[in-house]
């Protein structure tokens, strides 16, 4: 089943939006904030540039609401009177001929008063310096299962840990893009590089005050996007809107690398705490949990992310009883948000370190401790969410165990390891990925689904979520093709553009194939039901009877479309107030082993072998799947050994490819991607969402490996040569590397 | 592009892009890719980094791999470019780009036709290559979506697919 769009993409045909032009198209660029915190005091043009001709547009040209309307509307799209990060937006200028932005940008200089600035999530907490709210903090949750209180007493051992994760570049190699037009009959257009189309529409409307029918949203061809274009397009869409609307003319505005690092979203920083109460045998009597991110200077998206991430605090263990508590908090930096995990990266990997350490203090192997731990069937998470599916961890852990050869390895390098300088060492990570929106996420989305039969017997999927290389257009069309018993090649999808297709909801969460997908289903199984309503089609039927029976249909109906909008399943129960409850309508679950090679020369950490083993439910399309784990894998490796965001005062300094390191073709382990197929009833054909998992285990099964090679702990990702220098360099000539989990495999 | 290109006035410049002769004017220190794109139309290469990172607007010149984001039009002028469009002929995919969308080498597809070249230089060099020569061929074209292993086996599906014919 080949990818939809796939040929467009190998010939260079596929349209980007930068690949667009409309005529008469002016290029527009941002003036943005020089300090962290303070107020404009004066905004002066400069000599050596001719402003006339350029468009300018400051936060008065606003029609509308000056801010991006996602959750709390916190977020200006134009700083008016105060900034709150470096390279806040606060101006704009469009020209007919792109080259002559630079200059003009560098000649707009602005006076502040500066503000004291808060720069760390400790800062933050401290709050001497109140940047946010009352408190600086955008968001807390607290779960509490049983009672954990009463487990120190009679815990055997009482286990600590602190556990630091970066922030991290999504690096789509597309930046961010959009083109703008404003028409004063049918208002405005955007075309962009974007996961949300519906999500654009609402902040326009707010902006720019429209009505609905006056905000028109078009996905282009997306060059990549992991969540990293799944709120930052409505400000860029904003921003091109506004000097649409002011110069009259198309506007295009493309970020060019450096703009697009220092400027948009990347993952939260994070830091979690845990103190958790085992008894003799490892087994987890109860826990507490603390879990930060730092969200930034606006709240945007972070408190979803934070509720991702507490949920995914406890992982795939039974937790008698637990608290876990967890905010995100302000900080004088560009807002923190979307990346494939969303938070559950972050918790997770603070877990699986955990469990190591529990195993260490306990005395047992990190494959026992987990073992024992293991959520089972009917049993509870932290939310109290009753697992229904059958799950088998301890089956999956034993084959991942199989397929990485982990017992041998284990024990080879244990040998191998007491002389030279080479170490290797092997590391595990079991977790899970909870799809779809959290709690009552997908009943407030209310996502509606359309499918339309042509005259030619062309059925066409109308969606709103976007293709950016997951391979939503393959997958969807297939689930359609399949449901109307249809070549997949006589299905086809229509490109998102909020005047055409219905709000499928974002695309975002791993909801697509599973959520959406479904919808899919019913709304395509509705033609064939209107088509045996009317007589014209039996229930066997050739896809030429198909094509003549559409035809008939529409000659006496004029169209032939069925909708599908999304129904709970009646029993789900969740509380927003106490966060308890079915958290997820699925989990996927899965085990992956890392080899790694540290090499006391260099202090490198070389990956050599990575097996990913997930039950991701039915997988529909094995190619996308396969290419959704490797590639996910591969930014966990990043987001663990390679990638550094490095902060000044709340401004990345290495805002570019030659200074930001991602993984490249001779960086990466051969990537081993296994199923383990279970049907899921809440997804089309049985499917789980698949393309966040990934994300989520990388990180901790390197991290432990490191420390299998090593002896020493890392709590702290990315971790790079330099860290691990620190660590042990001085001592690792004379010493011998004797590890605390030697021989207990 | 920055504004010194005002200063510079335009001269001739022609070369054989994808088989065809091609003149036009430009700024010499125009870089290549924006001739490409905005000056002929050829959008298949991207800009990605615009630092010589990334390789996504990685064009044949001369036989030679390139990022057309370093290179000035002036240095193109009398040489053979080859572009992704120059890849496939007549609506028939090439071997390389057949096994790219069999395997799953493309996902989102913008690093695609830079990789694609990329690999076209390779197997010009490396009819027969090792996953080895594939992994350092490709070592200067990123791509964020696959992590990479169903291009390299992309690749040896297009090696034995040029083999055999």
């Amino acid at each position: 089943m080949p990818r939809k769009e796939g040929r467009d993409k190998v010939t260079g045909a596929a349209r980007y939006v930068d690949d667009m032009a409309l005529p008469g198209m002016l290029h527009g660029a941002t003036v943005r904030s020089s300090v962290a915190r303070g107020k404009i005091k004066t905004i002066s043009f400069g000599p050596g540039v001719d402003w006339n001709e350029f468009v300018v547009v400051t936060a008065k040209d606003i029609p509308g609401k000056n801010c991006i309307a996602l959750i709390l509307d916190d977020q200006p799209c134009l700083a008016a009177e105060n900034v709150n990060h470096p390279e806040e937006p606060i101006l704009l200028l469009a020209h007919a001929e792109r080259h002559k932005l630079r200059k003009a940008v560098e000649a707009v200089s602005i006076d502040y008063e500066p503000l004291p600035s808060v720069h760390s999530m400790e800062d933050s907490e401290r709050k001497s310096t109140i940047i946010w709210g009352n408190d600086n903090i955008l968001k807390r949750y607290l779960v509490e299962k049983g009672d954990v209180d009463a487990v120190w007493k009679e815990a055997a051992h009482i286990v600590e840990g602190e556990y630091f994760t970066g922030a991290q570049e999504q690096l789509y190699i597309e930046n961010n893009g959009v083109i703008a037009a404003f028409e004063p009959e049918s208002g405005v257009t955007i075309w962009g590089s974007l996961q949300c189309p519906y999500y654009v529409h609402k902040a326009l409307m707010a902006l720019c005050d429209q009505p609905e029918d006056r905000v028109r949203v078009v996905q282009m061809e997306t060059g990549g996007a992991f969540g990293g274009k799944e709120e930052y397009p409505s400000m860029i869409a904003g921003h091109a809107a506004l000097l649409a609307i002011k110069s009259g003319k198309p506007v295009k505005i493309i970020y060019d690398r450096m703009e697009d690092m220092i400027a948009t979203t990347k993952r939260h920083p994070s830091r979690t705490r845990h103190r958790t109460a085992v008894d003799k045998n490892g087994k987890i009597l109860g826990g507490e949990i603390e879990f930060t991110i730092d969200g930034g200077a606006y709240a945007t998206l972070s408190s979803v992310v934070l509720s991702r991430g507490t949920i995914h605090a406890g992982g795939p263990y039974y937790w008698p009883s637990v608290r876990i508590r967890t905010k995100a908090v302000a900080t004088n930096t560009p807002p923190h948000g979307a990346f494939r995990g969303f938070g559950a990266p972050q918790s997770l990997f603070a877990l699986e370190r955990h469990m190591d350490r529990i195993a260490q203090v306990v005395g047992i192997s990190p494959i026992e401790v987990r073992r024992r731990n293991f959520l089972k069937t009917g049993q509870t998470t932290t939310t109290e969410q009753t697992i229904q599916e059958n799950i088998d961890l301890d089956g999956l852990l034993d084959r991942a165990l199989d397929l990485s050869n982990y017992d041998a390895k284990k024990k080879r390098f244990a040998e191998e390891n007491r002389n030279g300088k080479i170490k290797k060492g092997i590391g595990i990570a079991a977790f899970l990925h909870g799809a779809g929106f959290t709690g009552s996420g997908e009943r407030y989305l209310n996502s509606l689904v359309g499918v339309e039969a042509g005259a030619d017997g062309v059925v066409r999927v109308l969606v709103s979520s976007a293709e950016f290389g997951q391979g939503t257009n393959t997958v969807l069309c297939q689930i359609a093709a399949e449901a109307l018993g249809l070549p997949y090649e006589n299905v086809a999808i229509a490109q998102p553009d909020t005047n055409v297709v219905p709000n499928s909801g974002p695309t975002v969460a791993s909801r697509t194939a599973m959520i959406v997908g479904k919808l899919v289903q019913s709304a395509a199984t509705g033609i064939k039901e209107t088509l045996a309503k009317s007589g014209l089609l039996g229930e066997d039927y050739t896809p030429d009877q198909f094509r003549i029976a559409c035809r008939e249909y529409i000659a006496s109906h004029g169209a032939l479309k069925s909708y599908s909008r999304y129904e709970s399943p009646g029993n789900v129960y969740w509380d927003d107030e106490k966060y308890r409850g079915e958290a997820y309508a699925a989990f996927a679950w899965a085990v992956y082993v890392a080899e790694v090679t540290v090499d006391l020369t260099t202090y490198s950490v070389t990956v050599n072998d990575f097996v990913a083993l997930q039950e991701v439910g039915k997988v529909l399309n094995p190619v996308l799947a396969e290419g959704q784990i490797t590639g996910g894998v591969a930014q966990g490796i990043g987001f663990a050994l390679y990638e550094k965001v490095v902060w000044h005062d709340g401004r990345m300094l290495n805002n570019q490819m030659t200074n930001y390191i991602m993984p490249t073709s001779v960086d990466l382990p051969p990537i081993r991607v296994f199923f383990e197929e279970h049907g899921n009833v809440h997804g089309a054909h049985g499917a789980k969402g698949i393309g966040e998992l990934p994300m989520d285990g990388p990180a901790p099964a390197i991290v432990n490996a490191v420390e299998d090679a090593t002896g020493v702990r890392f709590d702290s990702i990315p971790l790079l040569p330099e860290d691990l220098f620190e660590a042990l360099g001085d001592k690792s000539g004379e010493r011998d590397f004797l590890s605390p989990t030697r021989g207990m495999a | 592009m920055n504004s010194s290109l005002e200063k510079s006035a335009k001269r001739d410049v022609s070369f054989i892009v994808n088989g065809e002769e091609r003149n036009l004017l430009a700024h010499p220190m125009e870089r290549l890719l924006d001739v490409l794109r905005n000056g002929l139309g050829l959008t298949g290469a991207k800009e990605g980094c615009g630092e010589g990172e990334c390789g996504s607007c990685s064009v044949l010149l001369d036989g030679m791999l390139v990022n057309s984001c370093l290179v000035p039009v002036a240095q193109a002028n009398g040489a053979s470019i080859i572009t992704i469009e120059g890849i496939s002929t007549h609506d028939l995919l090439s071997p390389l780009q057949q096994a790219f969308l069999e395997c799953g080498g493309a996902q989102c597809g913008i690093c695609t036709p830079g990789m694609i070249l990329a690999a076209v230089h390779l197997l010009e060099k490396k009819p027969e290559p090792a996953l080895s020569d594939i992994r350092e061929g490709l070592a200067g074209n990123l791509c964020r979506c696959t992590g990479y292993m169903q291009i390299f086996e992309a690749v040896a599906r297009a090696a034995q697919l040029r083999m055999a014919k």
